[in-house]
């Protein structure tokens, strides 16, 4: 079955995305296509490379990035809800003129197109929030 | 259309005090383009985001409520708000904007686009859909 | 068609549970997730609408938060059931859509 999945609150203040992942992680294993994960609100907090928790704690964005490159699931971040909370890829820095960029590995920036269509083109669809 | 759903899109949520209504909303005006047939839900707390008389001067932030109006033009004309949640807050039909768009199939004749409905007809509509996206 | 219904919120600080009993058909399953767990204690002051809901509707939790938590099972409604994350992914796929109550 091909499974979407949405994020919509960032990491360590809400447990919204360690959920999100977990959930993602046992439909994998269970032979199941998790076709995309779309973060939106807060979700994209997700996805900036320089968060630095504790050793002994879980690393958040580390594991995402993980399943993206190990089991090849789509991470895409909405493109509006970065650019409000400092969220932004090479190429956006750039176009914006901004000194810097932040997006993780085996995440990507697209539109909220992105969401409907997975909607569309899913058998399911499971939101984690608040 | 072959690959049509039905999209319901469930607002429980009051506007200002969090973004979820305004990026709710965000959503909805894409998804537009996309031509799945689109309902939107207004309960428990989501019901305060279709009150008439919003003035955002005060707090900085930019007044969407205006939006709702529009989205007719882009077929999106199935707003169901729930009575209890209405009462349960104290308000009545009246205290709602009124939102209309221009039906194609009558001759462009202007209907409500609200759609008033008991709990229990809520339930109804939460069950016929393909995708049920909430924020 | 049935729909499962994901609650993540304590029934004692918001009425999003309260909410979500209210619009279950027969069929449905309601699953407890995060703080939502602590909506299957028994004997709290939600637990009778919990259990007028449950029977027609199935209530589930997710094991996981219950014993991150310290939920004793036995405090919980009668007829609950505990399923980890791959019975979460089941509950999804046996159902025809997955309603947030966020």
């Amino acid at each position: 079955m091909k499974i979407g999945v949405v994020v919509n609150e960032g990491p360590y203040t809400h447990q919204a995305a360690d959920s999100a992942y977990r959930f993602v992680k046992a439909a994998l294993e269970k032979g199941h296509e998790v076709s995309r994960v779309f973060f939106y609100h807060d979700g994209v907090n997700v996805a900036t490379r320089l968060t630095i928790p504790p050793q002994d704690e879980r690393h958040i964005q580390k594991n995402w990035s993980a399943l993206a490159t190990e089991h090849g699931v789509d991470l895409v971040v909405c493109i509006a809800a970065a650019q409000r909370r400092g969220i932004l890829d090479a190429n956006e820095a750039n176009r914006q003129g901004k000194d810097a960029d932040n997006l993780a590995e085996g995440f990507r920036i697209s539109g909220l197109g992105q969401l409907i269509e997975m909607g569309v083109q899913t058998d399911r669809l499971v939101v984690f929030g608040d | 259309m072959a690959d049509t759903k039905k999209f319901l899109y469930v607002n429980r949520k009051a506007p200002y005090g969090t973004i979820y209504a305004l990026e709710s909303l965000e959503v909805v005006l894409i998804g537009a383009a996309f031509e799945q047939d689109v309902s939107l839900a207004f309960l428990d707390d989501g019901v305060f985001q279709l009150t008439k008389g919003q003035k955002t001067d005060g707090i900085g932030m930019k007044n969407f409520s205006a939006t709702f109006r529009a989205l007719g033009d882009y077929d999106v004309n199935k707003f169901y708000v729930e009575k209890e949640s209405l009462e349960e807050r104290g308000l009545t039909e009246a205290d709602l904007q009124e939102i209309t768009y221009e039906d194609e199939n009558d001759d462009w004749a202007e209907k409500p686009s609200i759609r008033f409905v008991t709990r229990a007809e809520m339930a109804d509509i939460m069950s016929e859909q393909d995708v049920v996206l909430s924020f | 068609m049935s729909t499962l219904h994901m609650v993540n919120k304590s029934p004692f600080e918001t009425g999003t549970l309260s909410s979500c009993l209210k619009h279950c058909k027969a069929g449905d399953a309601v699953l407890l997730i995060e703080d939502g767990v602590y909506g299957a204690i028994d004997g709290s002051s939600i637990s009778d609408q919990v259990k007028a809901t449950v029977g027609d509707v199935a209530l589930y939790v997710l094991d996981g938060d219950v014993s991150a938590r310290g939920i004793d099972a036995g405090k919980m409604v009668s007829g609950t059931k505990s399923v980890g994350y791959d019975g979460f992914v089941d509950l999804v796929a046996e159902h025809d859509r997955t309603m947030s109550w966020l």
